[in-house]
């Protein structure tokens, strides 16, 4: 059985990254006794998979793992326990059944995802909202994008789903997941160069809100482009254990 | 939440800003306006080792269980921290409250190697606490050290305030009481210090003074303060079955060197290696109770969710149960995910057994510790291990599958002479040629043998503590007949040789049989910019020797000399039960190339049985 769990990084657990929150995940699985499958061989692993992974110094209310498990524990159970042993900064908020498809892993259905942007260090140029409408208008946003091998210019607009302003803070939805990744440091990178904030002169941080998948039901609707992973899992009763 | 001592921009700027924020699993928070005593408990080196130290944890534990104690936890910032902390003027801080150290009531080291010496003095001025014990105030922490090294405090001497001589569980709780009690009735840092001295175990140094013979031996040492006993006690725990050892370890964020539940199960060792401290150190042996033990493994695995479990003594072979422990740890664990990692483990049909349960054979490999080449040379050291021993259990584990062993060795023992070096080249031949009288058929491949050899360091309350040492060229010569050597072997495309650096054994050399003029030879290469010294990235050996030519002192005096047996150590004031008696008699016997049993064959006489416990015991019960 295979189950979708959301949880939220916050506080000083920005400075642990990926590969020990997944240490952590680990750990915790023991700690709660939450039944999970291993994989077989000589050295077996939990069967766990991450949907996408956060950088150090980036916190989120919209985290998700997909595990497997070998025997029926009820949602409530399991989000109770595991946040008895949880440490302050991961706070687990769902425990939902998924689709036994093999495609229907976090980690391959991430198609978008939401973030908040605000200024860390620093100050906005005075005119710096009416320059964010203007940075958008615009038909192409060319930016040098950095591979492990080569530089490549690309157009990142179309990956920008939607942004505004809100209040002091921008709101930014993205295209995420394995076919187009556009990190909200990269945008806000094209942003402090169309405005001409010299680099390093103002430094942002960046919230998580949510993780997204493609609807299903109707792509061309675009109202209901996108839907939360976590709506498609289903709450484990405790009647059904 | 809490606030952390350093800001997002510093964290965000530095390699593994976990190391720094604390919160992990099992920290201990608490009110600090409910308790009496803050505690700061550091081990003076990177978090990830620190982490690793066992008797950091313990000690953690056994504090946080007193109401009016809150032990936090500080370790050494790594070199790019250090740098932008001098830059800001930020006091070092603890891991749970991030409150700095220099608010504290005590600051208390634990000194496991030489080697970190310099990062002791780190420690002191990031917390912004005065380097030397005299220049203290009534506003510092008292600064207390323990540990291994603290066995021969001297060099150390300026810097501390205190000194604890063995193991922790036993006067700490005393030593708070008083502290305690004086914090209350507002005495003084001084008076503090003077009760304290009366406590077993206690070492205060600047209650005490050396003097020094022209030849710059030691002439004289003494208590100078009424309060100061003339000798210091080692402190040992007798009932280690009932002592307090953490159920709830903190599980660090990051993967530190020990990233796994560790299940002590007994301290000291029988065997009586002439050149081993903890062998004599921890004496006698004294094991704890397996079913306890078996408690301690299912409830440690569950409160911190680690994935592996081992076992930790100096020699877990010689632990009466361990065929019944280990049996339990796989039959409840294996196949569940929950690695067993059993090291030190002599090589035998049993272990062989186990370990084919536990591990990969075809990836893993197996160890010996020959620690000499030859026999002659083994029973100077009183390793009682023989070749017929190492080839027997090479030849069980090749038949069993493996195909890879480690081989340890030291150079520069004492009376060593080349052909005592060149056994260690043949000796691995002879591995390697009992892997080739498997038939071709049933073997897998090559046979990979790999033997290291360190330098051998003398150590106090050793039978080697009169030893000399060999210059770091000498030391580099023996490696090089010994690499030569091995490029005469037969079997010489299935062997390796690797060998440690020499410059940083000759320091420890200095360190480990060091008197108190040492002290300015590590504040200055301190000064000069020496840190971390243990770590070969940063290990500066010139800077040290220009401490050592600055301060006008002769690290060869601590070497290259051959001790007098009558010759005041000064370390001689600490008793640690082992009678000097004896080890001038091992001494003895090491030239002699005599054997002496261990304490399970029989009784030789070396003095701790006086502690009325342990394997001293066992058959009179």
């Amino acid at each position: 059985m295979k189950v979708r769990i959301k949880f939220r990084k916050y506080g000083v657990l920005k400075f642990i990254g990926h590969l020990d929150v997944m240490r952590f995940f680990q750990k915790m699985m023991r700690r709660a006794e939450i039944p999970i499958a291993f994989t077989g061989g000589y050295s077996p692993h939990m069967i766990m998979s991450f949907a996408s992974p956060l950088g150090i110094g980036l916190t989120s209310d919209g985290e998700y793992v997909d595990i497997e498990l070998t025997e029926l524990i009820d949602s409530e159970t399991a989000v109770r326990r595991m946040n008895a042993v949880t440490a302050e900064g991961i706070e687990i908020l769902s425990f939902r059944q998924i689709s036994e498809e093999k495609k229907a892993t976090g980690m391959a259905i991430v198609a978008a995802a939401d973030y908040l942007v605000s200024v860390r260090k620093g100050t906005m140029p005075d005119q710096w909202k009416e320059q964010f409408t203007e940075f958008l208008s615009q038909k192409e946003i060319r930016i040098v994008k950095q591979t492990k091998r080569s530089e490549q210019e690309v157009d990142i607009r179309p990956w920008i789903y939607q942004a505004e302003i809100r209040g002091e803070q921008i709101y930014l939805h993205l295209a995420a997941g394995s076919v187009q990744n556009l990190k909200p440091d990269l945008v806000m990178e094209a942003f402090c160069k169309f405005c001409g904030i010299q680099e390093e002169t103002v430094v942002f941080s960046y919230h998580r809100l949510e993780m997204y998948a493609e609807s299903s039901e109707n792509k061309a609707e675009s109202a209901e482009r996108f839907v939360t992973l976590e709506s498609l899992g289903e709450e484990i009763c405790s009647e059904k254990c | 939440m809490r606030t952390l001592a350093l800001s997002d921009d510093i964290l965000l700027n530095i390699e593994k800003p976990a190391r720094y924020i604390g919160g992990e699993v099992n920290s201990v928070m608490k009110d600090k306006s409910e308790v009496n005593i803050r505690f700061a408990m550091c081990f003076p080196d990177v978090y990830e080792i620190g982490m690793s130290h066992l008797g950091i944890q313990i000690l953690y534990d056994m504090f946080n269980r007193r109401e009016d104690v809150w032990c936090e936890r500080v370790y050494s910032p790594w070199t790019d921290l250090d740098k932008v902390m001098r830059e800001q003027h930020i006091p070092l801080f603890a891991l749970e409250s991030q409150d700095p150290i220099k608010t504290f009531d005590f600051l208390g080291i634990t000194i496991q190697y030489e080697m970190c010496y310099t990062n002791i003095l780190q420690v002191l001025e990031l917390s912004q606490i005065p380097m030397h014990a005299k220049e203290r105030t009534e506003e510092d922490p008292i600064v207390i050290g323990g540990g291994p090294c603290a066995y021969n405090p001297e060099p150390l001497a300026e810097f501390f305030d205190l000194f604890y001589i063995g193991e922790g569980e036993t006067v700490y709780d005393e030593l708070l009481d008083l502290y305690k009690q004086c914090k209350k009735e507002k005495k003084s840092r001084l008076e503090f210090l003077e009760m304290a001295a009366g406590v077993e175990g206690i070492y205060v140094p600047q209650f005490y003074e050396a003097s020094y013979e022209e030849d710059g031996t030691l002439r004289d040492f003494r208590a100078v303060n009424p309060h100061a006993p003339e000798t210091v006690k080692k402190q040992v725990v007798m009932d280690v079955t009932d002592a307090v050892y953490p159920m709830s370890p903190v599980v660090p964020y990051i993967k530190a060197t020990q990233d796994r539940v560790v299940l002590e199960i007994q301290r000291g060792c029988i065997r009586g290696c002439r050149f081993c401290q903890a062998g004599m150190l921890y004496r006698p042996t004294r094991e704890r109770d397996v079913e306890e033990l078996k408690r301690y493994a299912k409830t440690m695995l569950k409160n911190t969710g680690h994935e592996e479990i081992s076992l930790s003594s100096l020699s877990s072979s010689d632990y009466s149960k361990l065929q019944e422990l280990v049996t339990f740890l796989i039959e409840e664990y294996h196949g569940k995910g929950v690695n067993i990692s059993l090291p030190s483990l002599r090589i035998d049909a049993f272990s062989l057994d186990v370990m084919s349960k536990v591990q990969d054979v075809k990836k893993s490999s197996l160890t010996f510790a020959p620690e000499a080449g030859s026999q002659r040379m083994r029973n100077v050291i009183n390793k009682g291990l023989t070749e017929e021993d190492i080839l027997t259990g090479a030849g069980e584990a090749f038949e069993g599958g493996w195909s890879k062993v480690k081989l340890y060795f030291m150079l520069g023992l004492p009376w060593e002479e080349e052909e005592d070096m060149k056994e260690i080249a043949r000796l691995s031949d002879r591995v390697a040629r009992r892997y080739y009288e498997i038939p071709k058929e049933q073997r897998h491949g090559k046979c990979q043998i790999t033997a290291s050899s360190s330098f051998f360091v003398p150590k106090p309350f050793t039978p080697f503590q009169w030893a000399p040492m060999c210059t770091a060229e000498e030391y580099v010569r023996r490696a090089a007949i010994v690499k030569h050597e091995f490029q005469e072997q037969l079997n010489r495309k299935s062997l390796k040789y690797n060998w440690h650096d020499a410059e940083v054994t000759v320091l420890e050399g200095v360190f480990a049989r060091g008197d108190r003029r040492i002290g300015q030879v590590i504040e200055e290469a301190y000064r000069l910019g020496c840190l971390y010294d243990s770590w070969t990235e940063t290990f500066d050996n010139e800077k040290w020797m220009q401490a050592f030519e600055n301060t006008g002192i002769d690290p060869e005096f601590y070497t290259l000399r051959e001790r007098e047996t009558s010759e005041l150590l000064p370390w001689d004031f600490i008793e640690i039960g082992v009678t000097k008696k004896f080890l001038e008699r091992e001494w003895q016997r090491a030239k002699d190339g005599v054997v002496t049993p261990n304490c399970r064959e029989g009784c030789s006489g070396c003095g701790v049985a006086t502690f009325g416990g342990g394997v001293c015991y066992e058959s009179k019960n």
